[in-house]
C-alpha cells in the first residue's frame, strides 16, 4: 500500500474515533429531546459538572470550600486524600440522578406546555447556573482527571501497520490514541445496553411510548414525570461518560462545557429525534472534520477550520434533507 | 383612572393610526425624550456613560434587530455575535480606507454591509425551520468570527489581531476614541437609537411588518394568501442584520474603542445575552427590546455591587456567584412570566385603568 493511502486510512480512523466522542454528547441531547421535547443546551455543562464532581470526590475536596473559607475565614480544603475510582464514579452517578430529580422538580414541572424556545432559553439558564454552582463547589482551576483509562499512542497498532507500507518508504505506522479506542468501546457498550434496555424492559417500553406520544402515554397510565426524571438521569449518566472521556483527554476545565457546541452540528445532521442519527452523524462529522483539516486546511494558511467546518457540512446536508438524515419527517398542515 | 382611554375619540384614520394613540402615552414619551435629550447630557458622568447608558442603548439596538427577526418574523437566530462583528469590522475597514468620511455615514454603511451578509446567511431559512435553523445560524457565528480572527486583511495585519478605533468628530466634537466626552458619545448613540427605533416601529406597522408576522404565525398559510416567503424572510434577515450591524459598529467604535474578535463577539457574551434580552423583554415588542436590554445591562452591575462591596467576596468567587444567580434568574423569570417584561407592563396598564376602584 502506498503511504498516501495509509495516511488516508489513519485520518479516517482518527476521525471515526473523535466522531464517537461527539456522538456521546449528541446522544444525551437526543434522548432528552425525544422524551420531553426539550432542546437541552445544558448537556455540555452536565458533562463538565459530572467531571468536576468526579474529580472532587476522588481527591476529597470539601464542596464550596472557597466560599466557606472566604465567608468565615476558615481554611478547609480536603476531607480525605483519595477515594477508589469505582466508588467515586458511583457517587457521581448518584449525584447526577439527584440533579435530574432537582431539575424536574424545580424547572421542568413549571414549564410544561411552554413554547420550545422558552424551554430552550431555560436550559441556557440551567447551563449558566450549573456552571456557576460547579465552579463554586469545586473551584475553577484546571484539574487532572485520571480514572485509570490508558492514553497515549497505541504502539501495537503502530508496529502492526509499519509493515504495510511499500519497502523503503518513510512510514512510521499509524498513530491512534488508546484513549480513543477505549472511548469507542465504552460508547458501543453504552449504546447497545441502551438499545437493549429500551427494547426489552418495561421501563424501556414506557420510555419509547413517551417519546412517541405524550398524551397517549399518559392515557395508558405511564407517569410522564417519573419518565422525565429517568431520561434526564440517563443523559446525566451519558454526560458523565462523555465528561470522563473528554476530561481525561484535555483536563477538566470550563472549555469542557463547549463540547455542547461541537455536538450541535452532529444533531442537526443526524436529526434531533434519532439515536442512530446521533451516532452516524457524529461519525460523519468526525471523519469530515479530520479530512477537511488535512486536505482542505492546507490551502488556507490560517488553518483551524474545525470550529465551523462541521456546521457548514451539516448545513449542506440540511439543504437536501431539512429534518436531518434520520429525523422524523416534518409534516406541515395549515 | 391614571390610564384612561375613554373619552379619547378618534375622528380620522390618521389619528387612529398614530404611533401613540393615547394621550398618556404621548405625554410619557415626550417626557422621556425631554429627559434623555435635554437633561441627561448635562448631568452624565463617565461611569454612567461607560457602565450603563451607552451599553444600554447599543444593546437595545441589537435587541430590536433580533426582535425583528425572531419576535416578528419567527426565525430564531443565534448568530447575533457574528453579525455584530461584521458591523464592527466594516466600520474599521471603511475608517482606514476613507479617513475623511463622516462617522455617522460610516456606521450606516457598515449596517448595509451587515444586511448583505445577513441575506446570504438567511438563505438556508427558506429550507430549514425551527431549531434546525437556530443551530444553522450558529454556523454564521463561528464562520464569521473565525474569518475575522484568521484573515489578517480584516485587522490590517496588526500583530495583536486587535482593531482600534481612531478619533472621529461630529460637528467638531470627538465622538470616538479616548478623548470623546461622555455627553458626545451618549448623544451620538441616542440619536441613532431613537431614529432607528422609530423606523423599526413604523416598518412593523407597514405591509412588510404585517407579512413578517404572517410568516411567523404560520408560514404555509401565509404563502397561500399571497405573502412571498422568499422576499419576506430575506427582508427580515436583511433589516434585522442592519440593526445588529449598526449596534456592532457602535459597540466597537463608540463603546469599547479596541476589540479582539474572539473575546468581544463570543456566543456567550453577545448571542445568548441578546436572545435573552428579547425573551425577557417580550418577543415581538419594541418596548420589550428596551426593557430587556436595560435588565440585562444593569443586573450584573447590581449583582457585583451586592457581592463584592456588601458581602465582601473575592472577585473570582463573586463572578461564579454572578453566573449562578444569572442562570437562576433566567429560569425563574421564564417560569413566572414567559411573555416577558412587556407583558408585565400591559398587565400594569390594565390595573392602572381601574385604579383606585378595581371593581
Amino acid at each position: 500500500m502506498s503511504v498516501e493511502l495509509l495516511n488516508f486510512i489513519e485520518t479516517v480512523l482518527n476521525g471515526l474515533m473523535s466522531g464517537v466522542m461527539y456522538s456521546l454528547v449528541a446522544l444525551g441531547f437526543v434522548l432528552i429531546f425525544k422524551a420531553s421535547g426539550v432542546f437541552n443546551f445544558a448537556q455540555g455543562v452536565f458533562a463538565l459538572f459530572a467531571a468536576l464532581t468526579l474529580v472532587g470526590y476522588q481527591t476529597g475536596q470539601v464542596p464550596f470550600a472557597h466560599l466557606i473559607n472566604e465567608l468565615f475565614g476558615t481554611n478547609y480544603h480536603n476531607w480525605y486524600a483519595s477515594m477508589p475510582n469505582f466508588l467515586a464514579i458511583l457517587l457521581t452517578m448518584i449525584t447526577m440522578i439527584a440533579l435530574a430529580w432537582i431539575i424536574e422538580r424545580l424547572v421542568l414541572k413549571h414549564l410544561i406546555n411552554q413554547d420550545p424556545i422558552i424551554l430552550f432559553m431555560a436550559t441556557i439558564g440551567l447551563a449558566f447556573a450549573l456552571e456557576g454552582v460547579g465552579d463554586l463547589m469545586w473551584g475553577s482551576d484546571v484539574k487532572v482527571l485520571d480514572v485509570g483509562i490508558p492514553s497515549g499512542g497505541s504502539i501495537w497498532l503502530e508496529e502492526a501497520t509499519i509493515g504495510l507500507a511499500a519497502e523503503g518508504s518513510d512510514y512510521y505506522g499509524m498513530y491512534v490514541d488508546v484513549l480513543n479506542i477505549w472511548a469507542t468501546v465504552i460508547a458501543v457498550i453504552l449504546v447497545v445496553s441502551l438499545a437493549l434496555f429500551s427494547q426489552y424492559t418495561k421501563t424501556g417500553r414506557a420510555l419509547r411510548a413517551v417519546a412517541d406520544d405524550h398524551q397517549a402515554a399518559l392515557s395508558v397510565g405511564i407517569s410522564l414525570r417519573s419518565i422525565w426524571i429517568l431520561v434526564w438521569a440517563i443523559s446525566g449518566f451519558i454526560a458523565m461518560v462523555a465528561g470522563i472521556m473528554w476530561g481525561t483527554e484535555s483536563g477538566v476545565q470550563f472549555s469542557l462545557s463547549l463540547i455542547a457546541l461541537k455536538a450541535l452540528p452532529v444533531l442537526i445532521l443526524g436529526g434531533f429525534t434519532s439515536i442512530p442519527g446521533a451516532i452516524i452523524g457524529g461519525l460523519l462529522i468526525g471523519v469530515g472534520e479530520k479530512l477537511a483539516e488535512i486536505y482542505i486546511g492546507g490551502y488556507f494558511e490560517t488553518g483551524a477550520l474545525e470550529n465551523w467546518f462541521a456546521y457548514v457540512m451539516a448545513l449542506v446536508f440540511l439543504l437536501f434533507r431539512p429534518q436531518g438524515l434520520f429525523g422524523d419527517k416534518i409534516i406541515e398542515r395549515v | 383612572m391614571i390610564y384612561k382611554e375613554t373619552g379619547q375619540y378618534k375622528s380620522s384614520y390618521k389619528s387612529d393610526h398614530a404611533i401613540f394613540p393615547l394621550l398618556q402615552d404621548k405625554i410619557a414619551f415626550s417626557t422621556l425624550m425631554f429627559i434623555a435629550f435635554l437633561i441627561i447630557p448635562f448631568v452624565i458622568n463617565s461611569y454612567w456613560e461607560k457602565a450603563i447608558l451607552v451599553p444600554f442603548l447599543i444593546f437595545s439596538l441589537a435587541a430590536i434587530g433580533l426582535n425583528i427577526l425572531t419576535g416578528y418574523c419567527g426565525q430564531v437566530s443565534l448568530g447575533t455575535g457574528g453579525f455584530m462583528a461584521v458591523g464592527a469590522f466594516s466600520t474599521y475597514k471603511i475608517m482606514t480606507y476613507f479617513p475623511d468620511m463622516n462617522i455617522m455615514i460610516i456606521i450606516l454603511i457598515s449596517g448595509l454591509i451587515t444586511a448583505a451578509v445577513g441575506i446570504i446567511f438567511g438563505l438556508p431559512s427558506l429550507r430549514i425551520k425551527g431549531f434546525y435553523l437556530a443551530v444553522a445560524t450558529l454556523a454564521s457565528q463561528f464562520f464569521l468570527v473565525w474569518l475575522f480572527n484568521k484573515v489578517p486583511w480584516f485587522y490590517n495585519y496588526s500583530d495583536t489581531g486587535q482593531i482600534t478605533v481612531s478619533e472621529r468628530t461630529m460637528f467638531g466634537i470627538p465622538v470616538t476614541g479616548a478623548e470623546a466626552p461622555s455627553y458626545a458619545t451618549y448623544l451620538f448613540c441616542l440619536v441613532l437609537v431613537v431614529t432607528l427605533s422609530f423606523a423599526a416601529k413604523n416598518l412593523i406597522r407597514s405591509k412588510m411588518g404585517r407579512s413578517w408576522m404572517a410568516i411567523r404565525d404560520m408560514d404555509i398559510a401565509a404563502e397561500i394568501i399571497g405573502v412571498p416567503p422568499l422576499k419576506t424572510k430575506l427582508s427580515a434577515f436583511a433589516i434585522s442584520s442592519f440593526y445588529i450591524g449598526v449596534a456592532g459598529a457602535l459597540y466597537f467604535a463608540v463603546f469599547l474603542g479596541a476589540i479582539e474578535v474572539t473575546e468581544s463577539f463570543d456566543i456567550m457574551t453577545i448571542s445568548f445575552p441578546v436572545l435573552f434580552m428579547i425573551i425577557i423583554g417580550g418577543l415581538g415588542s419594541m418596548l420589550g427590546s428596551f426593557l430587556g436590554a436595560a435588565f440585562v445591562v444593569t443586573l450584573p452591575i447590581g449583582l457585583k455591587f451586592l457581592m463584592v462591596d456588601m458581602v465582601g467576596l473575592s472577585a473570582v468567587t463573586a463572578k461564579h456567584f454572578e453566573i449562578t444567580i444569572w442562570g437562576l434568574l433566567m429560569i425563574i423569570f421564564l417560569i413566572v412570566e414567559p411573555h416577558g417584561l412587556a407583558r408585565l407592563w400591559s398587565i400594569a396598564k390594565e390595573k392602572l385603568r381601574r385604579w383606585p376602584f378595581p371593581y
